[in-house]
């Protein structure tokens, strides 16, 4: 049997690649629209964002408690540095994609509503121009992260299909 | 490197499921696929039809002032809506006064829009944001409409002005838009931001303690008796007549206005917000809306929100009118823009800065 990864990361893997999948297409989506699709997907888009946040830190000290199984010996270095440097800014972009769209929207003066009623507190002082960055950095890191999981996922079938080298089943098995 | 033949059809697969997995995305994202509006292509048309572009500002009701005071709820609106801002109390109210159009250095005395933004702060960090104006009815019913009609009164590039030969058909054939053009050349226009009325034009959805949910419009009416403008003389009045009027007026004591909210009758349109409620109402007088400060754009601290309409509180929630999302998604686009252009001193400031006194 191949080394898997940890029940936890597995889980986590999994539900949160379907998350993130998704948010990309609902923030996608919205913003090219003017019908009720905008309001409706923005109003899914803020708390799946919280979510996504959430199992992100949850994800991070998973994976700082367990260790991932190793790399298969013969993997070119090329390729583990790709492997490792990819994982890592998956891990940043998790993690500051929803910090950045909250940062946004409290700098934009905006109340911050995970759903009618519940509103979540400023992360930063009301500026319409720190707003204007953080809305451009957060649309064009979500196209950097659609990017990087395209490649995440070619690698992963690469493994899978043209290896087999048990890496795909170490997260998937 | 040489690649093995026999692992060519692989390659392919992995290389087919990206790009259907590229391909889904850009469908999703409006980049490939049937013509969709997004609120981005709403604000290049009104930019459009501004002539220009003017970094910082509104692509819409692009001059204004700050205006700020607060909303003395008596408590009845809560036999409608359970929102905060109906329970007896009061609640802090900032806003912007603006006049329709997208030139920030444009003369007040026209026949557009005078509306206010208002933004009310609730308990527990909920907000009530409007965008209002002084006219019961919008000019068109949808945002294929609006494109259009934008896109009709792009300016001619040789006279500098739009071309009656495009905006006519589009008046031909929307009769709602003809109506609306009517009103707006029959119709007295308040002579002050603070004797006129503010109307919700489009409808929402009120939702009360017990969960019944009930299609309101509403209506800001003024405490100030309603005198009107002269329009024969309307463009002889100075520049900022408006904005100056409403500075001094704020200096002399607060402004007023009755929030009255009109419940549908049965039959009413929720759908369509160039089409009037008329004969009787059940009518609620939910409190008074008092502003009683007012400053300059560059003083105050309006201009940086988004008055988006459907920033709203528990207890209402948008209709199905169709120009609802349609301006939440542009006004977003607008902010987007003038945010990353950053903000720019307002026409009033610089006339002041320039020496003039009130
Ligand atoms: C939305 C998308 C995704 C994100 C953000 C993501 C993120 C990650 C990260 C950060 C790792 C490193 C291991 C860890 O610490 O958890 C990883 C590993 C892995 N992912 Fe994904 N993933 C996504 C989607 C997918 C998909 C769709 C597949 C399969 C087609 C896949 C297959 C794998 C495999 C096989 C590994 C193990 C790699 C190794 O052993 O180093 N991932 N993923
Ligand atoms: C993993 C987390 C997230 C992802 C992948 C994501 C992705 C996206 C994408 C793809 C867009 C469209 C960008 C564009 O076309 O310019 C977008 C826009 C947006 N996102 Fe996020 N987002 C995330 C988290 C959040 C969070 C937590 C919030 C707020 C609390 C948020 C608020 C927004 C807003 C308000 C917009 C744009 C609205 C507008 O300008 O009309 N996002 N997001
Ligand atoms: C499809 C229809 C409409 C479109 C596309 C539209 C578009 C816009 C845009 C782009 C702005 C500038 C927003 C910003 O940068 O913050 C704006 C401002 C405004 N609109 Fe509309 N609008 C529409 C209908 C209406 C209606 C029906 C009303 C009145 C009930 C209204 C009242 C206002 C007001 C008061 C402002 C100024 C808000 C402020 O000072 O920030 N608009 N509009």
């Amino acid at each position: 049997m191949t080394p898997r990864f940890a029940l936890p990361a597995r889980i986590l893997h999994w539900l949160m690649a379907a998350l993130i999948l998704a948010m990309l297409l609902i923030g996608a989506g919205m913003l090219s629209t003017t019908t009720a699709r905008y309001p409706e997907l923005l109003a899914w888009h803020r708390p799946i964002g919280l979510g996504i946040l959430i199992l992100a830190l949850i994800r991070l000290a998973v994976r700082l408690m367990h260790r991932p199984p190793p790399l298969p010996a013969d993997l070119p270095p090329l390729q583990v540095a790709a492997a490792k440097g990819s994982h890592y800014l998956l891990y940043a972009l998790m993690i500051a994609m929803p910090l950045i769209g909250w940062a946004m929207q409290s700098a934009g003066g905006y109340p911050v509503t995970i759903w009618k009623g519940f509103v979540l507190f400023p992360i930063l002082p009301h500026d319409i121009v720190v707003y204007g960055l953080l809305r451009a950095a957060h649309g064009l890191l979500a196209y950097a992260f659609f990017l990087l999981i395209l490649g995440h996922i070619g690698a992963a079938l690469f493994h899978a299909l043209v290896r087999r080298d048990g890496v795909f089943e170490s997260m998937a098995g | 490197m040489a690649v093995p033949i026999r692992i060519l059809p692989r390659l392919a697969l992995i290389a087919a499921l990206l790009a259907a997995l590229a391909l889904i995305f850009a469908w999703v994202g409006g980049w490939i696929g049937r013509g969709r509006i997004s609120g981005a292509a709403v604000a290049d048309v009104l930019q459009a039809a501004n002539g220009k572009v003017y970094p910082g500002f509104r692509r819409a009701h692009a001059k204004g002032l700050c205006v700020s005071g607060h909303f003395d709820a008596n408590g009845a609106g809560a036999v409608l809506s359970r929102a905060a801002l109906f329970q007896r109390g009061s609640y802090p109210v900032i806003g912007r006064a603006s006049t329709g159009g997208g030139d920030p250095i444009s003369a007040d005395g026209r026949p557009v829009f005078h509306a206010l933004g208002l933004r009310f702060a609730l308990p527990q960090g909920e907000e009530w944001r409007m965008a209002i104006d002084h006219t019961p009815i919008f000019v068109v019913s949808n945002p294929a409409d609006f494109v259009a009609l934008q896109q009709a009164s792009i300016p001619d590039p040789k006279t500098g002005k739009p071309d009656p030969a495009k905006i006519g058909p589009f008046v031909a054939s929307h009769p709602e838009t003809a109506a609306f053009l009517a009103y707006m050349k029959t119709a007295p226009l308040p002579s002050s931001f603070a004797n006129g009325p503010y109307y919700s034009i489009n409808a929402f959805r009120f939702l009360d303690a017990a969960g019944t949910s009930r299609a309101v419009r509403w209506q800001f009416e003024p405490e100030a008796p309603f005198t009107e403008l002269d329009k024969a003389t309307l463009d002889k009045r100075p520049k900022d007549f408006l904005f100056d009027e409403l500075l001094a007026r704020v200096k002399q004591g607060p402004i007023r206005w009755r929030m009255i909210l009109v419940v549908a009758n049965p039959g009413d349109r929720t759908d369509n917000a160039t089409i009037r409620w008329t004969g009787p109402h059940r009518q609620i007088d939910a409190g008074t809306l008092v502003l009683d400060a007012a400053t300059t754009e560059a003083a105050g601290n309006c201009r940086d929100y988004n008055y988006d309409p459907l920033i709203l509180p528990k207890g209402v929630a948008a209709s199905d009118d169709p120009l609802l999302p349609a301006r939440s998604a542009a006004y977003a686009a607008s902010f987007r823009r003038r945010a990353l252009e950053g903000p720019k001193p307002d026409a009033i400031t610089l006339d002041y800065q320039q020496g003039k006194t009130l």
